[in-house]
């Protein structure tokens, strides 16, 4: 296996169990407690329209939504390093038959990793602050980034050897 | 059985078990307890317009355990096929995990056995609830399922051990590389899943960019409705709004299930390459195999996509392409079980 091989496989051996790490911790304490903040302020809504208080009503709807979104690029995030980091090993055990130099090829192999370690902590990132374009913009980088590098590689499986 | 054939017999046999588990979700769970969830909700509505604050508390006890009915579902299915894939990822980096036979096995053991409790967990977090838990919100279910987790990122790490010591140049005596002949089955399977990998890519940065901020304000914005139009006490804009959240709720999934499934298939694809010179089966059963998993992981993201357009039709080619693949699976893995032994006595003679 070359470098770039192997700079692939460990990198997403180690974005994989990243990836649970982070599933684990949220499965542990942060999910059971985002499912009932969310059944409740979906609750809370029809029970405030009971009680005719419809102020209180669309407060909750607005929890209901936020909590939704955050819970959303919570699970996103977890799938798609465990996803991303799965794809990497894959190809790092081939990536010597990518008909490229062993430079080119370790650019391509650095981009996909800096991708797929990025996109997922961007989309992460979206859930701290909902105005700021910080974490869309790192998102949509990190996206580009893994589907130009896998285009590139999709086209090294393709071109004959030298 | 050597870790490597432990680790490609044990991935597919999740992978079939968790396809299969999804099928019949999708089948005899999914659909159903989507429209209660619609019934479930509508109640609560009506319940609100009546003033009757106890009738929505009734209504939303039985939301919560619908929807966990159906996540835990949803979980039990992605985590074992997800499993599976580590699993075959876990048999092709063996040649690079410098640790003995014997410790490599049990690694691979532990890895099955988490892979095996973690789904079982989550399957039985909605029927075990929190009975007999000594937890406020954590059940002996769940416990079960992190305590998978934990086994699995502990394999995890032992073979990370693994391949790091083989980086640093320490020779690995055991396992034999997993040769590829560039035959037409692995060929076909390494670009089909390239190809199946990339579209599922770029339909998803197509969602990210054009459907999912927009899907979550009409969310909430249908909400807001069906609250005024329960307020208003108007039977009709209350069904209309409930009929409104039942779409989109549809589109959410299918769209989500289509980019999730195409991209996990060209992933299966591109592992299935690597296997190809464990299943012991002549070219020819190898190649009708390969067709017919590549046509199943095509038509049934596809198919997922046109629901919305064509109804249950689709909705049944989906479960269709959904059984090719599990078909085309348990053929490969009967071509696996053919070979073993042969390797191990192959190079003992």
């Amino acid at each position: 296996m070359n470098g770039s091989g192997k700079l692939l496989v460990l990198g997403g051996a180690v974005l994989a169990a990243f990836g649970m790490l982070y599933g684990l911790h949220y499965a542990l304490l942060v999910e059971h407690q985002t499912l009932d903040r969310m059944g409740n302020s979906l609750a809370q809504t029809f029970v405030s329209v009971a009680n005719q208080n419809p102020k209180q009503a669309h407060t909750a709807i607005k929890t209901y939504g936020a909590t939704r979104y955050d819970y959303v690029r919570q699970v996103d995030a977890h799938s798609h390093w465990g996803g991303l980091a799965m794809l990497m090993i894959v190809l790092g055990i081939v990536f010597d038959k990518l008909a490229f130099t062993e430079n080119f090829r370790r650019g391509l192999a650095a981009a996909l990793l800096t991708g797929s370690t990025l996109f997922p902590a961007a989309v992460l990132l979206q859930t701290a602050d909902r105005t700021a374009m910080l974490g869309s913009v790192l998102a949509v980088l990190g996206s580009a980034l893994v589907m130009v590098a896998l285009a590139g590689v999709a086209w090294g499986f393709l071109r004959e050897p030298a | 059985m050597s870790a490597t054939r432990l680790l490609i017999f044990g991935g597919i046999a999740l992978i079939v078990t968790g396809m299969l588990f999804g099928d019949i979700f999708a089948v005899f769970v999914l659909h159903q307890n989507g429209g209660r969830t619609g019934e479930t909700l509508l109640a609560a509505a009506r319940a609100a317009a009546d003033r009757d604050a106890a009738g929505v508390r009734n209504a939303f006890a039985s939301v919560d355990a619908l929807l966990e009915d159906r996540g835990t579902k949803i979980d039990t299915h992605v985590h074992m096929t997800d499993a599976g894939y580590l699993a075959l990822l876990l048999a092709l980096v063996q040649p690079y995990v410098a640790l003995p036979s014997r410790r490599k096995k049990r690694l691979a053991q532990a890895f099955l056995a988490g892979s095996v409790m973690l789904p079982v967990g989550i399957f039985l977090i909605h029927y075990v609830g929190l009975a007999y838990s000594p937890f406020a919100v954590i059940g002996w279910a769940s416990v079960l399922a992190d305590a998978g987790g934990a086994v699995l990122i502990v394999a995890l790490a032992g073979e990370i051990w693994g391949f790091w010591k083989y980086i640093r140049g320490q020779a690995v005596r055991s396992d034999a590389e997993v040769a590829q002949h560039g035959s037409w089955a692995e060929r076909v399977l390494l670009s089909g899943g390239t190809v199946l990998v990339l579209l599922g890519f770029l339909y998803g940065a197509w969602y990210a960019a054009f459907d999912l901020y927009p899907q979550e304000d009409a969310e909430v914005r249908i909400l807001n409705t069906l609250a005024e139009q329960a307020n208003a006490n108007n039977a009709a804009g209350i069904s209309v709004a409930i009929n409104d959240y039942g779409g989109l709720g549809a589109a959410k999934a299918v769209s989500i299930a289509a980019h999730s499934h195409i991209i996990e298939f060209g992933m299966l694809a591109l592992l299935l390459s690597f296997v190809q010179p464990y299943v012991f089966l002549s070219e020819a059963w190898k190649r009708r195999w390969v067709i017919l998993f590549l046509a199943g992981s095509v038509l049934l993201p596809v198919c997922v996509l046109l629901e919305l357009k064509l109804g249950l039709l689709a909705g049944g080619i989906a479960d269709a392409g959904g059984l090719l693949v599990v078909i085309a699976l348990i053929g490969m893995l009967a071509g696996i079980f053919r070979y073993t032994g042969r390797a191990d006595a192959l190079r003992t003679a």
